[in-house]
């Protein structure tokens, strides 16, 4: 489904990644971990085709999209659901006008149909009854729960998602795991998650990637990454820092 | 801060072909795609209904000094009734389109290039473009079309505004009689001066549209980046309107000589 090789990206002097090398199937649940500021975000920004390489290529269903114009993109794009790190709510729009962005779009559907579909996802995603918020009115843990509203309201073939717990306390984290795990096994989404916490990457993954400066460091089944022996992965999953001048 | 001119150059070279490439996109987009109505009439309630004070402001304050001071330099060879042709021609083909589009560049310019800057360093526009929509469909053409339409249409009230304030300065207040002044202004103003500044103005408002769009979509950095932005769409919208303003007056004097 999604093919990444050997794709380098600098940002000025600032080499983020040196090599990627993936692939993920149709279907699959991936977690992709590593450190903070190496590189995660980036490369999920690869696979949408928001930021291209400046070598190697990405082929999402055998199809390099280095060799496409924006207008091309966004017809990939169509594919893919995305759930930005920071929400990236449209900020002008209310909570109802952002959620339903591409569903007014495409004017397949009437006007009511549109506002069952929308009080259905924020329901899922807890957040009944907030349609005519602003978004400047919301805290960030909602924001990112009516951006993940907003990413998998049309349905998408391929949800990424950009560290979507991150800011929600362990209740609500649990709660938003679960649902990507429903999304992953109900409509049978590829699912591609950013996340610092083990314990979710536990549950919403059934394969770990670890990204790691700037190459796939390594590559396996949730449980065998989560109970490595390899030093590297076990100090990063288990949360162990090494003395300064030292390891990574 | 002292900026050697070579970098003045390459940024000038830079810009161009930056608000060339966005003019390509902005074709493109009216072959593929039909502009949303809801955002265009939004943008010409923001752009053109709001914008009128600061245009009738302008039109009537330029109109009045310029009535008062071209009567105090006439009224000394006599020829007091020959100062509305003077503020009327003014007006109409070059201080109403270029003063109403410095306005227009410092109210609508701005806001576009920060409303723009902003949505690109909070990855709005990268949400956007997830979303299966182009910026240049959604968010550039609605803007374009707005300033296409308004930007005549608030010169003409510009200059209609100045008209009438010099008309009051100069017969009531300076004493003028009514009937030369009007007489000698219609005699000397001619249809083409009004469409001239019409002409300009539509030029204007592309020129705002165009530089301010794209400031705003490459736009880098947080905050200061957004100021930055802003700064430089207001900085080089208004030298472009004021240089293509001299090439403008002499291509169009040279279209209607024939
Ligand atoms: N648009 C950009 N321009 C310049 N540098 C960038 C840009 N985007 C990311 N970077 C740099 O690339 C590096 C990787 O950033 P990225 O956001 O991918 O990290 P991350 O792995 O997602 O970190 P975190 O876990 O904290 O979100 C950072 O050092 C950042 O400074
Ligand atoms: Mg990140």
């Amino acid at each position: 489904m999604i093919e990444v090789r050997d794709v380098h990206k600098a940002f000025g002097t600032q080499k983020v990644l040196q090599g990627a090398t993936l692939t993920i199937a149709k279907g699959e649940a991936v977690v992709i971990i590593g450190r903070s500021g190496g590189g995660k975000s980036v490369l999920l920004k690869h696979l949408i085709g928001l930021l291209p390489p400046d070598r190697g290529s990405v082929l999402v269903a055998g199809e390099d999209l280095a060799c496409m114009d924006e207008r091309k993109l966004l017809q990939v794009r169509r594919r893919f659901g995305m759930l930005f790190q920071m929400a990236a709510l449209f900020d002008s729009l209310n909570v109802y006008e952002n959620v339903s962005f591409v569903l007014r779009r495409e004017r397949r559907y009437t006007e009511g149909e549109i506002r069952r579909q929308v009080a259905e996802a924020l329901e899922m995603v807890e957040l009944p009854g907030i349609e005519e918020k602003l978004p400047s009115e919301l805290s960030g843990g909602m924001r990112k729960r009516v951006g993940l509203a907003r990413a998998i309201i049309y349905r998408p073939e391929i949800v990424l998602y950009d560290e979507p717990t991150t800011g929600l306390d362990p209740v609500a984290g649990d709660r938003i795991d679960r649902l990507i795990r429903r999304v992953w096994e109900q409509l049978h989404v590829t699912s591609i998650a950013v996340t610092h916490d083990m314990k979710s990457a536990r549950t919403i993954s059934n394969r770990i990637l670890m990204l790691h400066e700037g190459v796939i460091y390594a590559d396996g089944p949730t449980d065998s990454i989560l109970g490595s022996t390899d030093p590297i992965l076990h100090r990063f999953v288990n949360g162990i820092s090494t003395p300064q001048n030292e390891g990574p | 801060m002292f900026i050697p001119i070579y970098q003045r150059i390459t940024s000038f070279l830079r810009d161009l072909g930056e608000v060339s490439l966005l003019g390509a996109e902005v074709v493109r987009s009216f072959r593929l795609s039909r502009p949303s109505w809801k955002d265009f009439l939004y943008q010409l309630h923001f752009i053109g209904v709001k914008s009128q004070s600061v245009v009738i402001t302008t039109g009537a304050a330029t109109g009045m000094v310029l009535c008062a001071q071209t009567y105090f330099q006439f009224h000394k060879v006599k020829m007091d009734t020959a100062t509305g042709a003077v503020v009327s021609v003014g007006m109409s083909s070059e201080l109403g389109p270029v003063l109403a589009a410095l306005m227009l560049t410092g109210r609508v310019g701005a806001a576009m290039a920060a409303e723009l800057g902003t949505m690109k360093v909070t990855e709005q526009i990268d949400a956007l473009r997830t979303l299966a929509a182009h910026p240049v469909d959604t968010l550039v053409v609605p803007r374009l079309l707005a300033l296409l339409v308004s930007a005549p249409l608030l010169t003409a009230e510009a200059i209609l505004v100045g008209i009438t304030a010099s008309w009051l300065i100069g017969v009531k207040l300076l004493g003028i009689d009514s009937a030369y002044y009007l007489v000698n202004m219609n005699r000397y103003t001619i249809p083409e001066d009004v469409f001239n500044g019409l002409v300009k103005s539509v030029v204007f408002g592309v020129i705002i549209a165009m530089v301010s769009c794209n400031k705003g979509l490459t736009c880098r950095g947080g905050a200061e980046g957004v100021g930055r932005a802003t700064t430089e769409a207001v900085v080089i919208a208004s030298i472009s309107i004021l240089v293509a303003n001299f090439f403008l007056t002499l291509f169009l004097a040279r279209l209607f000589k024939g």
